[in-house]
């Protein structure tokens, strides 16, 4: 299934791509072609395929067959490390925090591996360009009265905006959120979700996010691709996603029930 | 700016502190503290591991290859310099972490704990069969002379201490820069969570890798010194309750603060000394229970009683 919509070269192609862990089959034939900026989400039940893409798109899974593209270059078999330095970054759906660490330190840490030199002995973590800049990336995310916490005294949404904070922290081309608002209190999805699309499309990041919640695919996502058993089985605008059959029966369950015989 | 004046403060403070407490010891007392500064450096490369989540059970390697660097230099090329013999096994140490290093730092856990020993038992295994070194009992080391100075008594006792004081003290002020640097931040952060550190593409088995080189090279400091200050190098000094020493040294610390390390050992050889004396069969013990105490009172070690990480402070 193509989904190419751009001219130019797309930010992110995947060519059939498959997986399999043992009998089960978590990816099949995954096709897609992400034009730059574009801003796309990815929902599907648990078990559908969609962490797997994510993982291999990010290198934490190489797989069995098919190609990855990044702006037109094969990363296919690279690991997370030379994903991440390409330009693809991802967040996580439990996120990745240095849990020994303030806040503060996280964003240092993540600043400090973002430069294009190997971190030094020699060169101070806490100099105070770093900490301005630091200070500058919290303020962004409305997390900077939370500096000097560690990770269990934070919330899960100061969670989540710090684990996407750190991997804004490399300018990448193009984010993966795995599942942005996941475990964050109802009322804090949105202002979290505009926070974050703030942020990306200040960037011209290329997004595509994992999520559940159909209020937020339809509010923030250009492009919608359903998975189910490992499959891309839709593939289109949000509302055309939503209203497919196929997606209501498999993915949201909103299908109308059928007349009981 | 005022962090690298701090630290100058804190080690001209260290320093004179030593050189007066030095001049004041008797002559019993400035043996132990030259050995227990000289074994705090070993356990300190421990911490330096630490740091990354990594406990190394084989750092006898290290301070047995530089003892007996400078205990082969002294006794066959005629090298009794302290610095040059320093130098030398320094190079060595960093020649054979260099080796090691980055085929140890694709392990954690229990896993690199065992290969580290295992480097470490098959050196004492070699020394031990080798007569030509001595077998297991070792070669006697030369005293060591300073830049043509030859003191003998008291005032090689004093000389050798002045100079490990240096060397601490001169070791404390860059591996606190280190700490506190962009490796040290990534260093606990491996230590904390390695999928994000990975994940914001920085390599975690080249952090440990650098560690693990740090780390041989201050094995190697205090292997010379150790071997100088005893007048005698043997296998023993490779050997896994020697490398458990300095893990006891380094948990005692904890890996927080740079002086803990230093205070964990001499608290070490003291303990050891007066056990020794008053409970000769029984002061292993002593020491046993000694650490459970602090593990249990102090989870962090004892630099957790000089050293807070909070409100983003290193």
């Amino acid at each position: 299934m193509s989904t190419s919509a751009s001219t130019g070269t797309p930010a992110l192609e995947t060519r059939g791509l498959m997986k399999s862990f043992g009998a089960v089959t978590a990816a099949h034939d995954i096709t897609v072609s992400v034009p730059e900026r574009a801003v796309w989400s990815l929902i599907g039940t648990n078990g559908a395929g969609k962490t797997t893409f994510v993982n291999m798109v990010t290198g934490y899974l190489h797989p069995d067959q098919g190609t990855i593209l990044f702006q037109g270059q094969d990363i296919t078999r690279l690991g997370p490390r030379e994903v991440t330095r390409a330009g693809i970054c991802r967040s996580f759906q439990i996120p990745q925090l240095c849990s020994e660490l303030t806040v503060l330190e996280n964003v240092l840490v993540a600043l400090a591996i973002a430069d294009p030199k190997p971190p030094s002995f020699f060169r101070k973590a806490r100099e105070s360009a770093a900490e301005d800049r630091a200070m500058e990336i919290l303020k962004r995310f409305r997390i900077e009265e939370h500096r000097g916490r560690l990770m269990t005294e934070l919330s899960a949404g100061v969670r989540k905006l710090l684990d996407i904070a750190m991997s804004m922290c490399g300018h990448p081309k193009v984010m993966l959120l795995d599942e942005p608002t996941s475990g964050v209190a109802a009322e804090e999805k949105f202002p979290i979700m505009d926070l974050v699309m703030e942020a990306l499309t200040a960037e011209n990041v290329t997004t595509l996010f994992v999520e559940h919640d159909m209020d937020i695919v339809t509010r923030y996502s250009d492009r919608v691709l359903a998975f189910y058993d490992g499959r891309i089985i839709a593939d289109d605008a949000p509302d055309e996603v939503l209203s497919d059959p196929q997606v209501q029966r498999y993915v949201t369950g909103t299908a109308p029930a059928e007349a009981s015989s | 700016m005022k962090a690298l004046s701090d630290i100058r403060v804190a080690s001209l403070l260290a320093l004179a502190l030593l050189i007066g407490g030095g001049l004041a010891l008797p002559d019993w007392a400035l043996f132990l503290m030259t050995i227990g500064l000289a074994k705090a450096l070993v356990s300190l490369g421990i911490v330096v591991q630490m740091r990354a989540g990594l406990v190394s059970f084989g750092q006898g390697l290290f301070f047995c290859i530089g003892a007996y660097v400078a205990g082969l230099m002294a006794n066959f090329a005629g090298l009794t310099d302290i610095f040059v013999l320093t130098g030398i096994s320094v190079l060595a140490c960093l020649a054979i972490g260099g080796i090691f290093g980055p085929l140890l730092a694709n392990y954690r856990g229990i896993f690199f704990a065992m290969l580290s020993l295992s480097l470490s038992m098959i050196l004492y295994g070699i020394l031990s069969k080798m007569n030509s070194l001595g077998g297991t009992d070792g070669l006697n080391v030369a005293a060591p002379t300073f830049a043509g100075y030859a003191p003998e008594g008291r005032a090689l006792s004093l000389s050798l201490y002045l100079y490990t004081s240096f060397i601490v003290v001169a070791i404390g002020a860059i591996l606190r820069t280190g700490f506190d640097s962009q490796h040290g931040l990534v260093s606990l952060a491996v230590r904390s969570n390695e999928l994000r550190v990975e994940y914001l593409g920085a390599s975690v088995r080249r952090t440990n890798a650098i560690n693990y080189v740090i780390s041989a090279m201050l094995g190697g400091i205090g292997g010379v010194i150790t071997g100088l200050a005893i007048g005698h190098v043997d296998p023993e000094y490779a050997y896994w309750t020697t490398s458990g020493e300095f893990v006891f040294v380094a948990i005692l610390a904890g890996y927080l603060s740079i002086p803990a390390v230093f205070v964990a050992s001499i608290i070490l050889e003291l303990v050891r000394s007066f056990s020794n004396l008053y409970f000769p069969n029984t002061w292993q013990m002593v020491l046993g229970v000694f650490l459970l105490v602090i593990i249990l009172t102090l989870p962090n070690g004892l630099g957790s009683l000089f050293h807070r990480r909070r409100e983003g402070g290193s």
